[in-house]
């Protein structure tokens, strides 16, 4: 079943097209990667997706219906969840205040504090952040940040999760624990669209990859047909 | 496990001084000379005005100089209805007047940020304020206008009402999840966005609520001052007081927004008494010196005093 289906999509900056025309579907359960060269316009698809800017034209289903034009926290409340490229925490309020929030606005809305206590040391222990609770945001590492947000964008119990750059910035350590972590989160349910750099995780973990360049979808594929595959290899890979 | 070994929780204290301090100022007017009760509806004043702005610009760090705009209408419909309409109705009709027009400044400023929404909200009060003059010079034909007096003590009670309602509001908005998300807007709007929070919805209705009661002041209060015009109702200072006196106590703490309206009225009243010549410049000195030495405010003062106090423990 597909979750997410992209059409026509297309967003113009001026007379710069920063998505193209571009069609993509998700499956249902599945991990889908995003690649390609800084500027092919893969944060401008998440951020139509997901509701931060208005699209020039085009329809973006998900779960059977056109979301596009909605506001994100109406995109949220439908049950899909986003991290961003460069962290955006709540970063002087506590660890467990960031994910309270998202357990109290989020997708099931209405949580009591108790229940929402719960689930946040839940996801806490989930992303291997137990203990942090009154740790105040900003002062985690980058890579606990960007744990603390995934928990966050899982607190509002979504249904696709898009994760942009998770590993960005990662120590191989961690780059390895961020790859366990998009794995657990998929068997727990919820299916994944990322955008990645770090070619050996995405290969790695993706059931199917999206290559996108000046906005123009170039590829798309299972990982070994994107490696084989001559424009990928030429803009992308440069081998 | 029982809960009765357990010392008494940390609101008990809080919640019986307060108990306290309201038993006394509902007593205490009949014991007063008629100045004292004057000044301390100032301060009622002052809080009402500090504490309402706090409630959306504490968190959100939108900086909002339109208190005076919404003071200022309250006085305006006291002004207008007051002969025509009991006390109590005038304070209401007050607060509502507020609140609805900062729903339009509210929904007029939404994509304004930081710098801009500060100066927008500032220009905004004076074109209010300028738009009433014209409107009395050229339509009314009147310049200024008589409100119906009240009597102190009178005014006092109601000033304490609403100062009990403000900080009652303020508290329960603080401690709920709007309250949270408020300061989620302050860190990151856009995050805040994401994660399921209205943003703009609750901007504008915290922003509204805030108002109410800045009205609901300036209904009272106008009854006091028995004359009004535009420059005295929509006086700036109205917009400017209130952020000094929250950033003086501390924006973050309720407590502190109270000592420091209350501290600010005071001083300026003790300071004009008894230094008229330069009443203004030693003002101005303990403000720099407050912020300067104090980020965080006065209630600040407590955080640092226990830090101090364990480093000269320690030593």
């Amino acid at each position: 079943m597909r979750i997410l289906e992209g059409k026509g999509v297309q967003k113009y900056f001026g007379g710069l097209a920063a998505t193209a025309d571009v069609d993509f579907h998700i499956n249902q359960g599945e991990i889908v990667g995003l690649i390609g060269p800084n500027g092919a316009g893969k944060t401008t698809l998440f951020n139509l997706i997901s509701g931060s800017i208005a699209p020039t034209s085009g329809t973006i289903m998900f779960k059977g219906e056109n979301i596009l034009g909605l506001k994100p926290h109406q995109i949220c409340k439908r049950g899909l969840a986003r991290t961003f490229q460069l962290v955006k925490l709540f970063g002087s309020m506590t660890v467990s205040q960031n994910i309270l929030l998202a357990c109290f606005f989020g997708k099931s809305g209405g949580v009591h504090k108790s229940d929402a206590q719960r689930e946040s040391s839940r996801l806490l222990e989930f992303v291997g952040l137990s203990g942090t609770d009154g740790v105040i945001a900003k002062e985690l590492t980058i890579a606990n940040q960007k744990r603390l947000e995934v928990a966050r964008a899982l607190a509002t119990k979504p249904e696709l999760l898009l994760l942009d750059e998770l590993m960005a910035g990662l120590n191989p350590t961690e780059v390895a624990q961020a790859t366990e972590l998009v794995l657990e989160i998929r068997k727990k349910g919820t299916t994944i669209f990322m955008i990645e750099h770090v070619m050996k995780a995405i290969m790695g973990v993706s059931d199917r990859i999206i290559a996108l360049h000046y906005g123009k979808k170039i590829s798309e594929g299972t990982p070994e047909e994107i490696t084989t595959d001559k424009t990928v290899k030429e803009i992308y890979l440069g081998i | 496990m029982s809960s009765t070994n357990n010392p008494a929780p940390k609101w008990l204290f809080p919640l019986v001084l307060s108990f306290i301090i309201i038993i006394l100022a509902a007593v205490i007017p009949r014991f007063l000379p008629p100045y004292t009760i004057i000044s301390l509806n100032d301060i009622f004043m002052y809080i009402v005005l500090t504490v309402s702005w706090a409630v959306f610009s504490g968190p959100t760090r939108y900086i909002s100089l339109a208190s005076a705009a919404f003071f200022g209408i309250g006085i305006y419909v006291s002004a207008v209805l007051g002969n025509v309409l009991p006390f109590l109705a005038a304070i209401a009709l007050g607060g509502l007047a507020s609140f609805l027009l900062a729903l339009l400044v509210g929904l007029s400023s939404l994509r304004l940020r930081g710098m801009y929404f500060t100066i927008f909200t500032f220009g905004l009060s004076e074109l209010i304020r300028h738009s009433v003059l014209w409107w009395e010079v050229n339509i009314t034909r009147t310049v200024g206008r008589l409100v119906v007096s009240v009597d102190n003590i009178t005014v006092y009670y109601a000033m304490l009402t609403i100062v009990l309602l403000t900080l009652a509001m303020a508290y329960f908005i603080k401690n709920s999840k709007y309250g949270l998300a408020l300061l989620a807007i302050g860190e990151s709007e856009e995050a805040t966005d994401h994660i399921g929070v209205n943003v703009n919805a609750l901007k504008i209705l915290a922003f509204a609520m805030s108002a109410v009661f800045m009205g609901a002041a300036g209904a009272t209060m106008a009854t006091r001052w028995t004359y009004i015009d535009p420059s005295i109702a929509f006086n700036p200072l109205f917009s400017f007081m209130p952020v000094l006196m929250a950033i003086f106590g501390g924006v973050h703490r309720i407590y502190g927004q109270i000592i420091g309206a209350t501290a600010l009225t005071l001083l300026a009243d003790m300071l004009l008494t008894k230094f008229p010549y330069y009443y203004n410049l030693l003002y101005g000195i303990i403000l720099v010196a407050v912020i300067l030495f104090l980020p965080q405010g006065l209630a600040g003062l407590r955080e640092r005093m226990s830090k101090w106090r364990k480093h000269v423990l320690v030593k």
